[in-house]
């Protein structure tokens, strides 16, 4: 006795697509292990598809979410003024800072009269999501298409200040502008606004 | 004497009694078995080469997203959702932002809706890129893994260019995207869709109609319509048994119903239906982008969402009441109407859902998330029963479980 199969169905687009009925030329399975056999053959002659990492790199993205970077303004003061929003859009909690009061003699330091002493971005922890960058109102934090190194202590992967903030060097300046909207760029082009200088 | 007790009545209920009297040998399928392909432990119960029994273990990377969700602002959930299932984690990501745009009541553009099904469907073709080859490998065929994963590094390469990152995007913000595609992104997609048939064509020509192949994984695994219903599997699992049940038709979101597309039935859910069933949803996927970028609306690429799309930078840079909406968003101190939504969109393996429940404040009061993979496990024993150690390995990669989601 064969039992009823019930079937079901639900909307009108459904289409089978498996056919377990195999034809003879399948049965015999000789032709199917050629046909597999001639298509790995062709893949000896085209084109390789792997990259000889050391010496070659492969292209990343300009919007590439990795290693931290905090910038400078065009005087070499450090932007950030300890807010600490992002710090507080971690999901991962790696971002500590400790704020201070800037000295009348740190002027050419730092922009605002808040700054971060210390701030440190625990790279073990940080996944990597780009939070603290959007989070950042003064332009101070942004991600680089940079990999952060590996290590072979755990201490070394907490960045300070010292991996962190980009060079004084005006060649050495680390460039975002790819990741910013064309508004914001169009916007830092204006010298009166307070932001821009 | 008593913990002894104790300790043969627990092996009792696994085994059963009379199990003692066979010669039973137990085996340990993972947590750690490279053909697990994951953190997934079975104990099996064997009578030489046959499964007799299988009890399954779950919780080995189990991360308590549901918990840290009710301590994290409703932005800062999605990076929690990519590592649900890291095989096309923007489904997830997505899939949590329209919970939330449900929640508070937005309604997006169709371009928005657009943009979502363009990386929705490709986050569905990496998805099952790796369960088929990976079927391919555990039937012992690992030649046409390698061609497809080449296929797979296009689809990152294309999240890379759309959001920075590669597996774990944090892809889309609520309300919208957080940048535009730019040319370069439009021009890879293309590139994509041009070259993926030939490769999906060549995949389908080494196994598809091969008899090692058809022999190895017809009647493998197999689940009847109502057991599955039973169980309450979803996607392709469920499709392969013929049931024709895609959230994507019957209860369709993202503008879904824009689209015409034929929803992939198996006969009797084998592992053979449903390495056809994922391999005709490719190609229905294929078609779907590919219609969604001709008809890729003109317009913005977020919603105006006061309480959580960020305002504009510059604004922020330079005036006060943007600045002060800015560190309300960041903060979480924002306004979210009380109540309940369930949400659910077609994940890569199942019906991903997501149940929130909100009071009003700045995090979730209980968030949940209804796993597929979760699911399917549950039949795991099972649909094994009976089979052979070989088969069972090919059955658990052609349910596409994958831990990151099982766990949670
Ligand atoms: S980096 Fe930006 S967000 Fe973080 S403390 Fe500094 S100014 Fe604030
Ligand atoms: S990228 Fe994400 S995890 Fe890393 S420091 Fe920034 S907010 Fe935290």
């Amino acid at each position: 006795m064969t039992e009823e199969k019930k079937t079901y169905t639900f909307t009108t687009r459904s289409k089978v697509v498996s056919n377990k009925k195999m034809t003879f030329m399948e049965k015999i399975y000789f032709p199917a292990i050629i046909k597999g056999m001639l298509i790995t053959f062709s893949h000896l002659f085209k084109k390789k598809t792997t990259i000889q990492y050391p010496e070659v790199k492969r292209n990343i993205a300009e919007i590439y979410r990795g290693k931290h970077v905090l910038k400078r303004d065009d005087e070499g003061r450090e932007r950030c003024t300890a807010c600490g929003l992002c710090a507080l859009s971690c999901p991962a909690e790696a971002i500590t800072m400790i704020a201070a009061e800037r000295k009348a003699d740190e002027m050419h330091l730092y922009r605002e009269e808040k700054y971060a002493k210390v701030y440190e971005i625990n790279m073990l922890r940080c996944i990597f999501c780009g939070l603290c960058e959007e989070a950042c109102p003064k332009e101070a934090i942004f991600l680089t298409n940079e990999i952060v190194p590996s290590n072979y202590e755990r201490e070394n992967f907490i960045y300070g200040k010292d991996k962190l903030v980009e060079p004084m060097d005006k060649d050495k300046r680390i460039d975002i502008s790819k990741r910013q909207t064309t508004a914001v760029l169009e916007f830092k082009k204006d010298k009166n606004q307070s932001h821009n200088n | 004497m008593e913990e002894k007790k104790n300790h043969i009545e627990a092996e009792h209920k696994i085994f059963g009694p009379e199990d003692f009297e066979k010669n039973y040998s137990t085996l340990n399928l993972g947590p750690t078995h490279p053909a697990t392909h994951g953190i997934f432990q079975n104990i099996l119960t064997m009578n030489g080469e046959t499964i007799e029994g299988a009890e399954q273990t779950i919780g080995y990377i189990h991360r308590a997203f549901e918990k840290i969700a009710e301590r994290r602002p409703f932005y800062q959930i999605t990076p929690l959702t990519d590592r649900l299932n890291y095989c096309s984690s923007p489904i997830n990501n997505i899939g949590w932002h329209m919970t939330v745009e449900k929640l508070l009541g937005v309604k997006t553009s169709k371009r928005i809706d657009y943009m979502r099904i363009i990386i929705m469907e490709l986050a569905r073709i990496t998805d099952h890129l790796i369960c088929n080859s990976v079927i391919g490998v555990d039937s012992g065929a690992l030649t046409g893994f390698i061609y497809l994963f080449q296929e797979r590094e296009k689809v990152y390469d294309i999240y890379e260019e759309i959001c920075g990152a590669r597996l774990t995007t944090n892809l889309g913000r609520i309300g919208g995207f957080e940048r535009d595609f730019t040319p370069s992104v439009i021009k890879k997609i293309n590139d994509f869709l041009n070259g993926l048939p030939k490769v999906l064509k060549q995949f389908e020509n080494l196994l598809i109609r091969n008899r090692i192949f058809m022999d190895r994984t017809i009647d493998v695994g197999a689940i009847s319509a109502e057991r599955a219903l039973n169980y309450g599997f979803t996607g392709p699992c469920l499709r392969a048994t013929g049931v024709d049940y895609d959230v994507r038709v019957m209860n369709s979101y993202s503008s879904y119903n824009d689209f015409d597309f034929i929803v992939p039935v198996g006969t009797n859910g084998d592992t053979y239906d449903r390495f056809c069933v994922r391999q005709e949803e490719m190609w229905q996927s294929i078609k779907l982008v590919k219609n969604a970028l001709e008809n890729l609306p003109e317009g913005n690429y977020h919603m105006d969402v006061p309480e959580f799309y960020l305002p504009p930078k510059e604004d922020v840079y330079s005036k006060m009441e943007p600045l002060i909406w800015h560190f309300k968003i960041v903060m979480g101190e924002i306004e979210v109407p009380v109540g309940e939504v369930y949400h659910s969109v077609e994940g890569g393996n199942g019906e991903l859902g997501f149940y929130l429940v909100s009071d009003g404040g700045r995090t979730p009061y209980r968030l949940h998330f209804r796993r597929p993979g979760f699911i399917y496990y549950q039949a795991y024993p099972e649909m094994i029963k009976g089979s052979v150690l070989s088969d069972a390995i090919l059955t658990m990669s052609s349910m596409n479980i994958i831990a990151g989601e099982l766990d949670a």
